[in-house]
């Protein structure tokens, strides 16, 4: 094997559950999973020995060109107030904005990865006013040009990686750094938002396990009912990328299998829908917002139909909580059982 | 900050606590003399969430923290639940419970195993007679516990994969209960998950059944055990805590707090009482909460105020502010929340021979802390055998455009509450105080420093830099700084 991925790990303005996501990592564990990918964690502030002077030693090596770097990991948005100063977060004993640190460090690092999506695009902290003046790594929003300019590039040629998520999946964060270590990351596996195509060219709605009351538009009325939640409870399932319920989270989980709305967590400006989270807005009583690539005439005539033609047994499983019609069982020759 | 006689010294980043950490200390005669604790992260969660639909407090308040996420949602949902007065349908509060104390034991895994013992593997405690061993049990990625701690760990949250579709950050936890209803064979699932980490809990960290280690009841009865049971992570740490004399680092004031943990009904209260212990126990009084923001980086309020009436307002330049933590007071007093508050308070006989002998410090915090993981799980596999399913397991209310509310929960690292002011049907004011906002306090406006900023004065720091008993410090009270300013 060649010489290991050197990985430093830094955060900034999140809350640090993209680490605590990644130690979910299962099958194997998550030491397993990066020795065995050929990762070695220079640094990370939940898991490494070093901390004061020894890690603030490690920047200025860095920074000196005495210690390689291959990816920089920034979990968290980019603090920039309070007006312009970085002053929202000075990193611990430097006396010196995070922001520029975290921009220093992105000319040393091989690549940059925006771990979440408060790195990728600013996220939850760019909600409301957005009082800290959080931005992304190379996002402010859904607009291109965050801490970084648009047409950065790092040393490694590529911009930067947007793993993102609120929080990342275990899976996304070790899928990505194997590959960079593999060096089967080109930039043609990124997508628009340059997030990793391995988890976003996927929609939520793949593997969505109420897909029998989408399909028929079987709707749950109100929190805790089991049906097709986009119509009335905000579910962004069919427009959000990521393969979350193809790859599920903590055993068998998702946002939709715990029972909620997905909020499309892995897209820019996610924290700012317009309308509550959990309710779906409605021009005279229908839902604006469509499946991803659907034409809008078909989408309201197929619904139209489906809504038609749903079984009893889906109309009243969708307002339970619990199956209270199971499907019919038939015999072999279509006798009911 | 005051001037005095001795060295200054500027100390951080601290890792191994969830989020940044600077501490300045100022040292005579190789002793801290004071200590000033600054959380140098801001990002205005109060400001975002003013002006919301009030709901949208349980999608943006658990992202707070990552950490923390389930506490930060559960005091969300309570507060939201007393403003629209739901009561919750008894699986909804029986999975709540269930989730919470699922993040609550996984955060003191994370604690114990990834967070403060690595300390002990470091090269400057390679003289002591224990040292081989941290280093092959504990030392930071390479020791041999992670590897059985991190699988155990994973594979208990997949507990929250079923009842909160993921951990952290669900949307499953509402003020009238939960989203998930399980069916009958996940109900046998989440027994299995939790009987799970009873296994792990049994044969690495005690060596031993978890109720023989709820029914220590002296220090003399843990000596004991500890020499029984040497091969164990518990008994390990007790021998280490014993040659540094852990139970004479890091005292702060001995006022502890409590909420008081999982409920159980709104008339039989908590499995964990709530309550002040100083000497003896006293009810807890919401209202006597105040927050001080005389050396924050804050402006906007002039004297301390109950969070109801509270403001967060930034001002990197606010003449005497040295954090962006407020200061927290109990009836004006400093106050220590976390494992050793809520098993103290809760009366635990161990817990509360160890404070009555040597107070609140490093060795009875991890104490406790494990003691919590021993006493939980069981009432966990209570609690999923409790679960109905096919009865309700989320009951539904309307938001009035104007009410109040309050959440008070215990996060695994101590006391965080929300307090929710309505308007119009938006929301007029959030505030919440959380664990480490109690512990890691700035000085209030009487001078009187914080907990954390009192437990760091007298430790002895060499000249040389080595500050690793001031690290065990920190560390011991399970810090999480982006919750503590949010």
């Amino acid at each position: 094997m060649s010489t290991a991925l050197r990985v430093l790990w830094l955060q900034s303005g999140g809350c640090g559950g993209c680490s605590m996501s990644l130690l979910n990592a299962e099958s194997p564990d998550l030491y397993a999973t990066l020795e065995l990918a050929g990762i070695e964690l220079l640094w990370h502030p939940s898991l490494s020995e070093a901390s004061n002077g020894e890690f603030i030693d490690l920047l200025g090596r860095i920074c000196r060109g005495e210690q390689t770097l291959d990816a920089l990991c920034l979990e968290g948005s980019v603090m920039r107030g309070p007006n312009g100063s970085g002053r929202f977060h000075m990193l611990a004993g430097t006396g010196r904005p995070m922001m520029h640190w975290i921009e220093e460090l992105c000319g040393h690092a091989r690549y940059t990865l925006a771990i979440g999506t408060c790195a990728a695009f600013g996220g939850i902290p760019m909600a409301g006013d957005n009082p800290g003046e959080a931005c992304g790594l190379q996002y402010d929003g859904d607009r291109i040009g965050g801490l970084l300019s648009g047409d950065w590039r790092s040393p490694g040629g590529l911009p930067v990686i947007n793993v993102a998520g609120c929080p990342t999946h275990p899976g996304w964060v070790t899928d990505t750094l194997a590959q960079l270590a593999m060096g089967e990351l080109p930039a043609s596996e990124l997508d628009a938002f340059n997030r990793p195509r391995s988890y976003t060219n996927h929609l939520v709605h793949h593997g969505c396990t109420r897909n029998e009351f989408y399909e028929f538009k079987a709707s749950a009325e109100q929190a805790s009912d089991q049906g097709c939640m986009m119509e009335h409870l905000g579910c962004l399932g069919t427009q959000a990328h990521a393969d979350c319920n193809r790859r599920p989270w903590n055993g068998e989980g998702s946002c939709i299998r715990g029972g909620y709305a997905c909020i499309n967590c892995t897209a820019p400006a996610f924290e700012e829908p317009g309308h509550p989270f959990t309710e779906t807005p409605k021009i005279a009583g229908i839902p604006i917002g469509l499946p991803t690539d659907m034409p809008k005439a078909w989408f309201v005539a197929l619904a139209s139909l489906s809504k038609a033609a749903t079984p009893q047994r889906l109309r009243d499983n969708a307002v339970a909580d619990h199956i209270v019609v199971p499907p019919t069982a038939h015999g072999r020759k279509g006798h009911k059982r | 900050m005051n001037a005095a006689n001795g060295t200054r010294r500027l100390l951080g980043p601290f890792n191994r606590v969830e989020g940044d950490l600077e501490v300045q200390i100022e040292t005579l005669d190789g002793r801290v003399e004071a200590a000033w604790v600054n959380s140098p992260l801001y990002r205005g969660f109060e400001q975002i969430l003013a002006g919301k639909d009030p709901r949208d407090a349980l999608t943006i308040a658990p992202r707070i923290c990552g950490i923390c996420s389930v506490s930060q949602s559960v005091a969300a949902a309570q507060a939201l639940a007393q403003a629209q007065g739901t009561a919750m349908a008894a699986n909804g509060r029986i999975a709540t419970n269930l989730i919470l104390a699922c993040e609550n034991l996984a955060d003191h895994l994370s604690h114990f195993y990834l967070f403060f013992m690595p300390d002990f593997a470091r090269a400057g405690y390679a003289g002591r007679t224990w040292h081989a061993e941290a280093v092959e049990r504990f030392a930071a990625q390479r020791g041999s516990a992670s590897a059985d701690m991190l699988p155990a760990r994973a594979e208990f949250l997949h507990l929250t994969g079923i009842l909160a579709g993921k951990w952290p950050h669900t949307l499953a936890l509402q003020p009238g209960g939960t989203t998930r209803a399980v069916e009958p064979r996940e109900r046998i699932r989440l027994l299995a998950i939790v009987r799970g980490l009873r296994r792990f809990l049994e044969h690495r960290l005690f060596g031993d059944a978890l109720e023989a280690v709820v029914a220590l009841d002296s220090a003399t009865a843990l000596d004991a055990w500890a020499q029984a049971h040497a091969d164990s992570d518990f008994a390990r740490f007790l021998r280490i805590a014993d040659d540094l004399a852990l139970h004479h680092l890091g005292r702060a004031s001995d006022r502890f707090l409590s909420y008081g943990a999982y409920t159980i009904d709104d008339a039989k209260g908590r499995v964990f009482a709530a309550g002040i212990w100083q000497d003896g126990l006293s009810a807890l009084q919401p209202d006597a909460i105040t927050e001080d923001i005389s050396h924050s980086w804050l402006h906007a309020q002039r004297t301390p105020k109950h969070p109801y009436d509270g403001s967060t307002l930034p001002d990197a330049d606010a003449a005497d502010g040295y954090s962006w933590c407020k200061a927290p007071r109990y009836a004006g007093e400093v106050v220590e929340v976390g494992a050793l508050a809520r098993q103290v308070v809760d009366g635990h006989a161990l817990i509360r021979e160890l404070v009555a002998t040597s107070g609140g410090n490093v060795r009875n915090r991890v104490v406790a802390r494990l003691l919590e993981l021993a006493r939980v799980l069981p009432v966990m596999e209570r609690w999923v055998q409790a679960l109905r399913p096919g009865d309700a397991f989320c009951e539904h209310g309307k938001l009035p455009d104007e009410a109040q509310g309050m959440g008070l929960v215990e996060a695994a690292r101590g006391s965080l509450g929300h307090w929710l002011r309505i308007r119009n049907g938006r929301i007029l004011n959030y505030q919440i105080v959380a664990p480490t906002t109690w512990n890691f306090s700035p000085r209030d406006e009487n001078d009187v420093p914080g907990a954390l900023e009192q437990a760091l004065v007298g430790t002895a720091v060499d000249d040389g830099g080595d500050t690793v008993a001031i690290q065990h410090i920190v560390r011991s009270f399970d810090p999480c700084m982006v919750c503590t300013v949010h």
